[in-house]
């Protein structure tokens, strides 16, 4: 095992024993703050991976940003004491549904996995030019979509505003 | 001089390698090596700060300022660490104490951290990260997040409503900070911090970007909850904000990673807009200490004159008046390139 793999290994490990805490944990906002580690954990495989743009954008966005986000709004609506508020209620039904979902997840992700070969793709030349090659072929190859998303990703800022604020009546 | 640094690390990794060490454990050991001395450099370096601050401060108001314990006072901060580290570590019952506990230890991690990626010299950045700049923003960001817990741990409607204030004013001073780096980012085609240095040799970018710089600037002021900014602490009104209910060592961790904060962030400025380690004579390593102190001065002097901006007007001075600015920057500043390359210069 080289030192790569043992890195991986140990950020892996890291990632699911955040993800862990997502699930087990009985306080939601703990919960949360365990989500912003899982996160991290996953932006840490980017950078072995050799992706750091993709890795920085991940803790940006994700960390940052939409972590922050979701424990406003637990904030926000939370009516439960947070000691409790995220218990582990046993039902037959969900039990069932969810074991199903998990199950079916896995077995496509092993499925893939087997099927396809270990090298998905080229790795192209690490460092500066990643961000180049993203840039080029986000406003090149792909700048209609890239523009519909951002596009839509202002509508709906709009839209939230306007929800928020409500109309003004005159 | 210039080398005297590098070539102490490279004897060391080769001294090491010689004695029959992989070369990987010997980098290893080096970048230990770095970190402790950047660990040990910001401690002390908070010493002098607050001593600094003090003095500023005195200076500013017409006073003397901590005068007792040694010359001009230089003692008075070692007797406070003193006095903070004998202080007992009160947590109060009804906090959330796992929150309570880690936030200081994760906010001065996420400030660490911010060192990783700054050419403290020539070629001295502990990584070459090819997007240093868009780490230095990313990992700054994180910060929020432990103020938040800091906030929601205390279990105190003072301490959640200045980490609410303070999440929200470092999300929204965020936009303008990251945007008035892209006008520099434009000219240079790099996030590297070091070839952005590089890029400085002729012109400083604070000259071709003064929009950017003060932008960013104002922004980065925010970022810190540096008065006049200092909403989330706010002594007056809500008792030290999120820091309320610490105390000892734990209230000393976010104290010193507030200055750990500040002395990154006047680094990048100085790296990005004022032409980082580059400098006549004196060695390029003692450069960006000098600009760094600088930059601090200004800081302080800022926070010591202004008085505090109220909420509301602190919130829409960024996104009626910063981001705008700095969304028409990026414009001024393509259309300037693409001009200057028509021209054919």
């Amino acid at each position: 095992m080289s030192l790569a793999d043992g890195v991986f290994f140990l950020i892996a490990a890291f990632t699911l024993a955040a993800a862990a805490g997502v699930v087990l944990s009985s306080n939601i906002i703990h919960s949360a703050l365990f989500l912003i580690l899982t996160f991290l954990g996953v932006a840490g495989i980017y950078f072995t991976l050799d992706a750091p743009f993709l890795a920085l954008v991940q803790v940006l966005v994700y960390a940052g940003a939409v972590a922050v986000l979701i424990i406003f709004a637990i904030m926000l609506v939370m009516s439960t004491p947070a000691h409790q508020s995220n218990r582990f209620q046993p039902n037959r039904v969900t039990l069932f549904l969810g074991t199903l979902l998990a199950g079916l997840l896995t077995a496509t992700l092993v499925y893939i996995g087997l099927i396809t070969q270990p090298a998905l793709a080229p790795v192209g030349p690490s460092g500066a030019d990643m961000i180049g090659i993203l840039a080029n072929l986000m406003l090149g190859r792909y700048v209609v979509a890239f523009e519909a998303a951002a596009v839509l990703l202002l509508l709906a800022v709009v839209g939230a505003i306007i929800l928020a604020r409500g109309v003004e009546e005159k | 001089m210039e080398r005297l640094i590098l070539d102490i690390a490279h004897l060391l990794v080769s001294w090491l390698t010689g004695r029959g060490m992989a070369p990987v454990w010997a980098d290893l050991l080096l970048l230990l090596l770095q970190w402790g001395t950047v660990l040990a450099i910001v401690t002390l370096n908070v010493l002098i700060l607050i001593w600094l601050e003090r003095k500023v401060s005195g200076f500013i108001q017409e006073r003397l300022g901590p005068n007792r314990l040694g010359p001009f006072g230089v003692f008075q901060t070692i007797a406070d660490t003193l006095k903070l580290l004998t202080k007992e570590d009160i947590i109060p019952t009804q906090t959330d104490r796992w929150i309570f506990k880690t936030a200081p230890m994760f906010f001065i991690i996420v400030a660490v951290m911010l060192y990783a990626v700054i050419p403290m010299g020539q070629d001295m950045a502990i990584v070459d990260l090819s997007a240093g700049l868009l780490f230095f923003i990313s990992v700054g960001a994180l910060s929020t997040i432990c103020i938040l817990m800091a906030g929601w741990g205390s279990n105190n409607k003072w301490s959640l409503l200045g980490a609410m204030r303070s999440v929200a004013q470092m999300i929204s001073y965020e936009i303008p900070l990251a945007f008035s780096l892209l006008g520099v980012v434009m000219i240079t085609g790099t996030l590297n911090l070091g070839e952005i240095v590089k890029a400085q040799d002729k012109v400083w970018f604070f000259v071709l970007q003064p929009l950017a710089f003060l932008t960013y600037f104002i922004a980065a002021t925010a970022e810190l909850n540096r008065g006049p900014f200092d909403m989330p602490e706010a002594e007056q009104e809500l008792t030290a904000g999120a820091y309320t209910e610490y105390t000892g060592m734990r209230w000393a961790l976010f104290f010193l990673a507030e200055y750990t904060n500040l002395v990154a962030v006047s680094a990048l400025m100085a790296t990005v807009f004022f032409g980082g380690w580059q400098g006549p004579l004196l060695p390029s390593w003692i450069w960006i200490i000098i600009k760094t102190y600088l930059i601090m001065l200004v800081f302080m002097w800022l926070k010591w004159t202004f008085p505090r901006i109220r909420m509301d007007h602190l919130m829409s001075f960024s996104w009626k008046v910063l981001i705008p600015i700095s969304l028409i920057n990026i414009v001024i500043t393509g259309i300037g390139i693409k001009f200057i390359q028509g021209m054919g210069w």
